[in-house]
């Protein structure tokens, strides 16, 4: 048997294993995957892997009991197997009073996230990708390491209430550093899509070969507070401790950000700027996600904040239930809105200012305010009047997305962009910032 | 399992942690099946023998042959509920090789049969073939010799594994019942186990059967002003260790009195999680530091970390030379500034130390992951920068003629590489205990706990934050603090370091989960100081308005 099912395939094999079961309720998940990659450093390749995974995980529950198994063999006496065993722990297993039970059938959007180019990788086709990127650093006194992965896989899940599910995706990321020899200077380029035709790692490498070029000779700025233009890759990895933060039950018990005095919540509240607007789409065309939960939840587009208010927050069954209101599955996804300047129109229009390409070694330092702290890398520059003027050295800052967003100046279109810290993707625009704040200086190339 | 799974998991909330990376991978299992023996040695040499000889046949001038079974159990609580316990069991074998002067590497799950690792061998060499058209060098590796058929086992009293579930459970509920008795409003609780089965053989005609323990118990209590809806956390002062289940049974020779309880090699974690609830609540309402410079009193539960940070990741080898420049980054640490033989890491104080053999931590085996016996050897002497940890196919770079025995792989499915060996800060000499050390401080913050961190990708300009903040004014702690970070730079921090506790003091602090590579692997490693101050720091307020 194949490692990727069709659905066809992967629902007939889900449906015996359902057959075996002889608890009050039975959950199956299924996974298949494949994934390659290709490293390098050094001007040459280091390592390269090829990993299989597939698994098959069985819930059995009996009333608020439950245990779960696995297993990577699908012959039918493993199969049994795993469904006794399952029902073992279940069985062994304290009652777990937050256990809602398995949903009902649902009904869900349809899944395009699959790409027969990125599907179709070899270790020859990564090796040609890489190639092209190589060729660009040569000859040139520059030293480049970079990173190309891809995945080809699906997930599907049945349960015996008769639900079933099933989403097939593919991804490629590709990352590259380029480093001058003489280490003054270093840029970064980090790309990321479903399909494999979208990549031109050529055309990404020469974006990092140009910043590291032109980050030599950097020259030292007083730390203070600056008008910044964030690139998306820069923007994302503070961005994203807003979304991971909207969950509802933390914010209920008065332990997030979005917690409020008295036990309230801050739903409902402005706490950015009106032309921030987050939602998440699994039919997004450029940022497709499945289009159900882990647990079998349907996901629609939801809005997290609209033009700066709090809309939703994500509450699972459990925390619905008790709050009486309806669940909401965390988002598989998340799009910022943009707005039409390109980022020239944004360097032109800064009298005095900072250009990031990429914030590095981000950690909540209180999570009251998300104040969060780490350092520029790999290519930031001083604005005046309107041009890039000069490479300057990297910066520690201190800083919340929340205040960010609120000193918000101008957006830019919204791209894809893959977060160098969770290595998750998203669509976020460039933006300028007014009143960023950084907190000391880095001798760090 | 990534970090983000670990603390979705477990319930600790983002940022709770300090979890970087999980490695768990593997099957669910009951708790029974972790005590049935793994595959009998005799069995291993044999697959292991098959790979060999595969690969010889097959053109490879070295290969060797990892088969491991790894085996994890959390125990998962917040207040009054188990949300979870998990068995996990992964077995495997991986086979490395070097063909046409190139590495190759291959695994296979569940690999029961010779003719399946003689068929992982073929694989690796046909990879080490393809990509040795990349290559500009051949590999040139350390020389090393054959230990026969030998074993190590960590020094555990009691296997964590064979503690009944219930006993667990019962400790997490009690502690987390405490915890909400004495102030906390919420309260998680975590139990983490770990046993890694390893059998390496090599074909320099090594054979070697390893079993390492770790335990790691944890809990984060929050406390709650519902009028000015501030929270404050603390989180437990234990380290994760690479001992068995004795580390929870405590002991008052294990036991560091003073402001707060500190531990060495025995947790009381209802002590600490009574103390954490009241010191949350007591941070509520505790002053706001004042920023500027400060002379800084270290605890080892918080020098550890920055430790790791500024002192273990530049000495990697690997990040000098520029193998981890597109993640983890660099190295400030340059060849040249070894070559130079004077260049001052730190003042005259400070010597650190590498050390994969000590008692206890989790770095400590008999053999690494590429058969080199372990040793301890010095970083930084006197203040000096004298060498880096380098493995076999390194040591030449540094006119070493051996490894230092640091290689390591997370998995039987991962390659292995240079990793972190147990690096710490040298006890002073001169008999010192903290309550002198603090006498002499005019005006300084006692930080104990490891909280917020944050390094550059060379690992000069770093930011700390700890779990407790105490003041000294003219020798006396006068009260604690809250939004405490300080921010230096390696080389300037470490120079400012004045005093050294003795080792009455030295302890261990630690993580599971130093990451590093691509794909990332996560890798444990302890770090030990005694307690240790640092002159003139500079200090930031890190509490703002939004």
């Amino acid at each position: 048997m194949s490692v990727i099912l069709t659905e066809a395939e992967a629902k007939a094999l889900l449906q015996k294993v359902l057959k075996y079961s002889k608890a009050d309720e039975c959950e199956v998940n299924l996974l298949g995957e494949l994934r390659g990659n290709l490293r390098y450093a050094r001007n040459e390749v280091s390592t390269s892997g090829l990993l299989i995974n597939q698994n098959l995980s069985v819930q059995s529950s009996f009333g608020k009991k439950v245990g779960v198994a696995t297993i990577d063999e699908f012959d039918d006496a493993s199969i049994e197997k795993v469904v006794r065993r399952s029902e073992e722990l279940a069985k062994l297993a304290p009652e777990n009073p937050e256990y809602m039970g398995v949903l009902e059938p649902q009904t869900y959007l349809k899944g395009s996230g699959y790409f027969e180019s990125t599907a179709k990788m070899t270790p020859e086709s990564r090796a040609d990708a890489v190639a092209k990127s190589l060729g660009l650093s040569k000859g040139q006194n520059l030293q480049a390491a970079g990173f190309l992965e891809n995945r080809n896989g699906y997930t599907a899940m049945i349960n015996s209430k008769g639900l079933f599910a099933y989403y097939a995706n593919t991804n490629v990321n590709f990352s590259l550093t380029v480093r001058t020899d003489d280490g003054t200077g270093s840029g970064y380029v980090i790309k990321g899509y479903n399909d494999f035709n979208k990549l031109d790692t050529a055309k990404a490498s020469s974006i990092a070969v140009q910043k590291s070029l032109g980050s030599k000779g950097a020259k030292a700025l007083e730390p203070g507070k600056y008008t910044v233009i964030l690139e998306p890759t820069a923007a994302v990895v503070l961005l994203e401790n807003i979304y991971f933060d909207m969950d509802a039950r933390g914010a209920d018990e008065g332990r997030t950000f979005f917690s409020k005095p008295g036990g309230k919540t801050k739903l409902g509240e402005k706490i950015v700027d009106e032309r921030v607007t987050f939602y998440s789409d699994p039919q997004h065309p450029d940022l497709p996600a499945s289009p159900w939960s882990g647990d079998g939840q349907a996901q629609g587009k939801t809005k997290w904040i609209e033009k700066g208010v709090v809309k939703n927050l994500s509450y699972s069954r459990y925390w619905a239930a008790q709050k009486g209101v309806k669940p909401l599955p965390g988002p598989n996804n998340m799009i910022m809105e943009g707005g039409t300047a390109t980022l020239e129109e944004m360097i032109k229009s800064t009298k005095r200012g900072i250009l990031v390409t990429k914030l590095w070694y981000i950690r909540p330092v209180d999570p009251q305010t998300l104040l969060l702290t780490g350092l520029t890398r790999d290519g930031t520059f001083y604005i005046e009047d309107g041009k890039i003027k000069h490479p300057i050295k990297n910066f520690r800052f201190n800083e919340s997305p929340i205040i960010m967003l609120n000193n918000l100046e101008t957006l830019g279109v919204s791209e894809r962009v893959v977060s160098t810290e969770s290595d998750q993707s998203y669509m976020v625009p460039p933006m300028k910032i007014r009143e960023f704040t950084f907190s000391s200086l880095s001798d760090a190339v | 399992m990534k970090r983000r799974d670990f603390v979705h998991l477990s319930g600790l909330g983002l940022g709770a942690m300090m979890l970087p990376n999980f490695p768990v991978s593997g099957r669910p299992v009951s708790a029974e099946a972790l005590l049935e023996s793994g595959v009998d040695v005799a069995v291993k040499k044999r697959l292991a023998d098959a790979a060999l000889n595969a690969a010889k046949a097959k053109g490879a001038t070295y290969t060797d042959v990892r088969i491991g079974r790894y085996l994890n159990q959390f125990v998962v609580t917040r207040e009054d509920k188990v949300q979870n316990i998990v068995n996990t069991e992964s077995y495997g074998v991986g086979v490395r090789v070097i063909a046409n002067g190139c590495w190759g590497f291959a695994a296979i799950v569940d690999a029961k049969s010779e003719a399946d690792t003689a068929r992982a061998a073929e694989e690796a060499v046909a990879i080490a073939k393809a990509n040795a058209k990349l290559m500009k060098e051949p590999v040139i590796l350390a020389p090393q010799k054959g230990y026969g058929e030998v074993s190590w086992k960590a020094p555990i009293q009691k296997n964590a594994f064979e503690v009944p579930i219930k006993e667990k459970v019962d400790l997490l509920l009690g502690v987390n019942d405490a915890a909400l008795k004495n102030g906390a409003n919420y309260v998680n609780s975590v139990l983490f186990m770990v046993n890694e089965q390893k059998y390496f053989a090599s074909s320099d005609g090594s054979y070697i059967d390893q079993d390492i323990h770790r335990i790691w118990p944890i809990f984060a209590v929050t406390a709650i002003d519902p009028k000015s809806g501030k929270f404050e956390t603390r989180q437990t002062l234990s380290a994760p260790v690479g001992m068995g289940y004795e580390y929870l049974q405590t002991n008052p020779k294990d036991k560091i009195t003073g402001i707060t309880t500190r531990y060495n090699k025995g947790y009381d974690m209802l002590e600490d999680v009574i103390a954490a609830s009241k010191q949350a609540k007591e941070k509520l309402t505790a002053k706001s530091v004042e920023a500027g410079k400060y002379d800084l009193v270290l605890d080892p539960s918080h020098l550890w970390l920055t430790i790791h940070e500024s002192v273990g990741h530049p000495l990697e080898l690997d990040r000098v030379l520029g193998y981890e420049a597109n993640f983890a980054g660099t190295s400030f640490a340059t060849l040249d500034k070894w070559q130079s033989k004077n260049f001052n890491y730190g003042s005259k104080e400070v010597t650190l130390f590498a050390d994969k053999t000590q008692v206890g931590s989790l770095g400590a085996v008999g053999w690494d992951d590429e058969g080199v016996k372990t040793k301890r050897w010095d970083l930084v002497k006197d203040g000096t920068l004298v060498n880096y940890q380098a493995i076999r196919d390194q040591a030449h770079i540094i006119g070493e003629k051996e490894s230092h025995g640091c290689c390591y792989a997370d998995s039987w499915s991962s390659v292995q590489f240079q990793r972190m060996a147990n690096v710490s800060l040298a006890a002073g000499k001169t008999p010192l205990s903290v309550a002198e050390m603090i006498k002499d401080v005019k005006k300084g913050i006692y930080i104990i706990g490891d909280g917020s961190f944050s390094i550059d990708q060379q690992r000069y300009n770093f930011q700390f934050g700890g779990q407790l903040y105490y003041e000294i004014k003219d020798g006396e702690i006068v009260g604690m603090l809250k939004d405490v970070a300080y921010q230096s730079n390696t080389q300037e921090f470490w120079n400012s370091c004045v005093k050294i506790c003795d080792e009455r003091d030295y302890r261990l602090g630690g993580s599971f989960f130093d990451g590093k590579g691509q794909p990332m692997q996560s890798s444990a490693v302890s770090h030990g100081s005694s307690t240790a101050r640092f002159n003139g720091v500079n200090v930031i307020n890190t509490a703002r308005k939004v």
